[in-house]
């Protein structure tokens, strides 16, 4: 157990705004724990009733990728048209496909 | 009637006057998270009191309204228990001045919120359907209200040497106070006679056994109870409730006439 | 909600900016230039000059401080508040100036600035905040006035920040000013209301209007002329509208309500210019403004050693919250080995 006291470490806080969607990223907050840290996303993130439900994660277990390997990682998607549906002509007469 | 006003204005009361010292955070919490958190339960509480003085004008009729009732009574005239009066410190007479202290707050919140969150369920099932509309409403306010200061008493007590010493003697000054929850009262008696309300020490049993488990976690030491009962619901209080009123009265009292 | 869009220094020393050291590599400065060119968005991770990094700490920590700060004088007045319906707005709405400085240093956390270290700029006097806190709330018409007014020009200010090119910021701004609308709205009707009502009443209005009209035209900060960091802001697009501009709108948007509401502001040069097609208005004190921003205001004093006097009052409970979450780790950890 470390003695040292410090500033309280910095949460990362996910708000589903109503059931059937996704959790999505709102904020951050400091809290010395994830009970407290889910506490206190209830009080500064849903006063306005914005959620139904709130992950919370420590930020320092965010891997994030890196922006400098933007290219390699995102770029060779570009060309792969033909992934979407528009790329492909279907005579009217077929109607929605 | 009368039997039911009498308690309403005593619950009513229970809410203002706490929700009003816990304001007194507002901008001066211990952290900003905190601030926020105290404010909702500040806005929770002064909710339930507009609530429950609307229903005391709705029963007195003439020209009763929440504000007057919140508003233009005296001390005396004002039915809360003297714990939730108390300034946010140790014991100090009524014009002496302290910090506020976070561990009184979180104490008294714990108490109080432990009390409220079995009588608010049991009023649900009130013969008088407004107050069970506005307890079933209340009971989820304050089983938050009851985790948060339960988790805060827990973190205090087991925390740091300073912080248990520190919550350990707001427990000592706040615990006695809590004797006038099961003290007699008339008006308390009336509405129980009335099925309006429930005779509180049925709910005792479970208040201990609340405080006793998170006592236990907070590795707290529950004092004796004992010595002088509080009358503050029956309109006897403190030193302290004078000048809380006389605060929270001043604009309004000054303008008898103004509209808000 | 309030910012200055003070283009203005904080003072010199200490740590209160930590910039991340970032290489001055031309060819990423070309590309960070050319990003912001195309009003693109940069994002924490990506890379930024220093200045862009430094400039940013100090406008969103300022920013922050002076929601922070901004709660005292409205705070000033909940004990007080005339009925309870009032009470309840103000706690929400003196909570919610809590909340915006809480998202207002998280923001400025993804730059690599604790919110500690930007607290220790705020409680040592270093750091800066919006003038308008270092003036008193002396009646509840302040508190109305203070919504109306002070709200009312920091929405100018900020409504263009959500489109401002740092994207925490950004984003931050778009969850502010959602929220601030029922600020300046709250106030401006709880002034109505005491438009309707006793002499007394109506006369508290008209003072709290005279006292602060002057101290809001000058929150948008210093004239155009005056304020030469503002050209980089606006090329860095983290400033989107020039001090003067903001200025001018927020006096064209006031007038007519105040029309509505029955007072008149305290200007004899303020009158509408047919050339312009704006209202003309009188010279600001730019001096009581830099006294005031320097420390020198009435209340400049009182509202900082509030606020340290708060923050060393919580250090054993927000060190019994971490000692208390650090027992429960190694008691966990005791208990899977």
């Amino acid at each position: 157990m470390t003695t040292e006291l410090k500033e309280w470490p910095l949460w990362e806080i996910f708000i589903r705004s109503k059931q059937g969607l996704e959790h999505k990223h709102c904020g951050s907050l400091h809290a010395a724990d994830a009970r407290q840290a889910l506490e206190m996303a209830r009080d500064v993130y849903t006063r306005r009733q914005e959620g139904v439900s709130i992950w919370v994660l420590p930020s320092a277990a965010i891997t994030a990728s890196n922006p400098d390997e933007k290219g390699e990682l995102f770029d060779p998607a570009a060309d792969k048209i033909y992934r979407h549906p528009t790329f492909y002509e279907i005579p009217d007469e077929v109607g929605h496909m | 009637m009368s039997a039911a006003i009498d308690y309403l204005l005593h619950l009513a009361d229970n809410a203002l006057v706490l929700g009003q010292r816990n304001a007194e955070w507002c901008g001066h919490g211990p952290i900003l998270e905190e601030d926020i958190a105290l404010s909702n339960v500040s806005l929770d509480l002064i909710g339930q009191a507009r609530m429950l003085y609307q229903l005391v004008a709705t029963l007195k009729g003439g020209d009763a309204t929440e504000d007057k009732l919140a508003y233009f009574r005296d001390t005396g005239e004002f039915r809360n228990y003297t714990l939730l009066e108390l300034p946010h410190h140790g014991p100090l007479s009524g014009y002496a001045h302290s910090s506020l202290d976070y561990g009184t707050t979180i104490v008294r919140n714990f108490l109080y919120s432990a009390l409220m969150a079995l009588l608010w369920e049991a009023l649900a099932k009130s013969n008088n359907t407004d107050l069970a509309a506005i307890a079933a409403k209340s009971l989820k306010e304050v089983r938050y209200h009851l985790r948060h200061s339960r988790d805060w008493l827990v973190r205090l007590g087991d925390g740091t040497d300073e912080s248990h010493v520190r919550v350990q003697a707001s427990l000592d000054h706040l615990m006695p106070y809590t004797q006038e929850f099961w003290a007699h009262s008339p008006a308390e008696a009336a509405a129980v006679k009335d099925g309006i309300a429930v005779d509180l020490n049925t709910l005792k049993a479970d208040w201990d056994a609340i405080v006793d488990a998170a006592l236990e976690e907070a590795t707290l030491q529950r004092p004796k109870a004992g010595g002088y009962v509080p009358e503050g619901k029956n309109g006897v209080h403190s030193e302290h409730l004078g000048f809380l009123l006389a605060e929270m009265q001043s604009l309004a009292r000054a303008h008898p006439n103004g509209v808000w | 909600m309030y910012t200055q869009s003070f283009n203005v220094p904080d003072a010199p020393g200490g740590k209160a900016v930590a910039p991340v050291p970032s290489k001055e590599d031309p060819a990423l400065q070309a590309a960070f230039d050319t990003r912001i060119d195309a009003d693109g968005r940069i994002e924490p991770q990506d890379w930024m000059p220093d200045a862009y990094r430094k400039t940013l700490v100090r406008q969103i920590s300022q920013h922050a401080h002076s929601e922070i700060v901004g709660m005292l004088p409205e705070g000033n007045w909940i004990s007080r508040a005339p009925s309870l319906k009032r009470k309840a707005i103000l706690i929400a709405k003196v909570q919610d100036e809590g909340g915006h400085g809480l998202y207002l240093y998280s923001a400025a956390e993804t730059l690599g600035t604790s919110r500690d270290q930007m607290l220790e700029g705020l409680h040592s006097g270093r750091a800066k905040y919006s003038s308008i806190f270092n003036y008193p709330t002396l009646t509840w018409a302040d508190v109305g006035v203070i919504g109306w007014l002070v709200d009312g020009a920091a929405i100018m200010n900020q409504i263009p920040l959500c489109r401002c090119s740092y994207g925490p910021y950004a984003r931050a701004m778009v969850r502010v000013c959602k929220e601030e609308s029922f600020h300046q709205r709250q106030g401006y009707e709880a002034l109505l209301v005491m438009m309707t009502g006793t002499a007394e009443q109506k006369a508290m209005v008209q003072d709290a209007v005279n006292r602060f009209w002057w101290k809001c035209l000058a929150m948008f900060g210093p004239p155009d002329a005056d304020s030469p960091n503002s050209v980089q802001g606006m090329r860095w697009g983290i400033k989107r509208i020039s001090n003067d501009d903001l200025r001018q709108k927020f006096v064209d948007a006031t007038v007519p309500q105040a029309k509505v509401l029955g007072v008149t502001l305290p200007d004899p040069d303020l009158k509408w210019n047919e050339e312009r097609q704006h209202y003309d208005y009188g010279q600001i004190d730019w001096n009581e403004f830099w006294e005031t921003v320097n420390g020198n205001g009435p209340c400049n004093k009182e509202r900082l050693a509030t606020r340290v006097k708060a923050h060393n009052d919580g250090q054993w409970v927000r060190d019994a919250a971490l000692a208390h979450a650090n027992k429960q780790k190694a008691r966990s950890i005791k208990e899977a080995a």
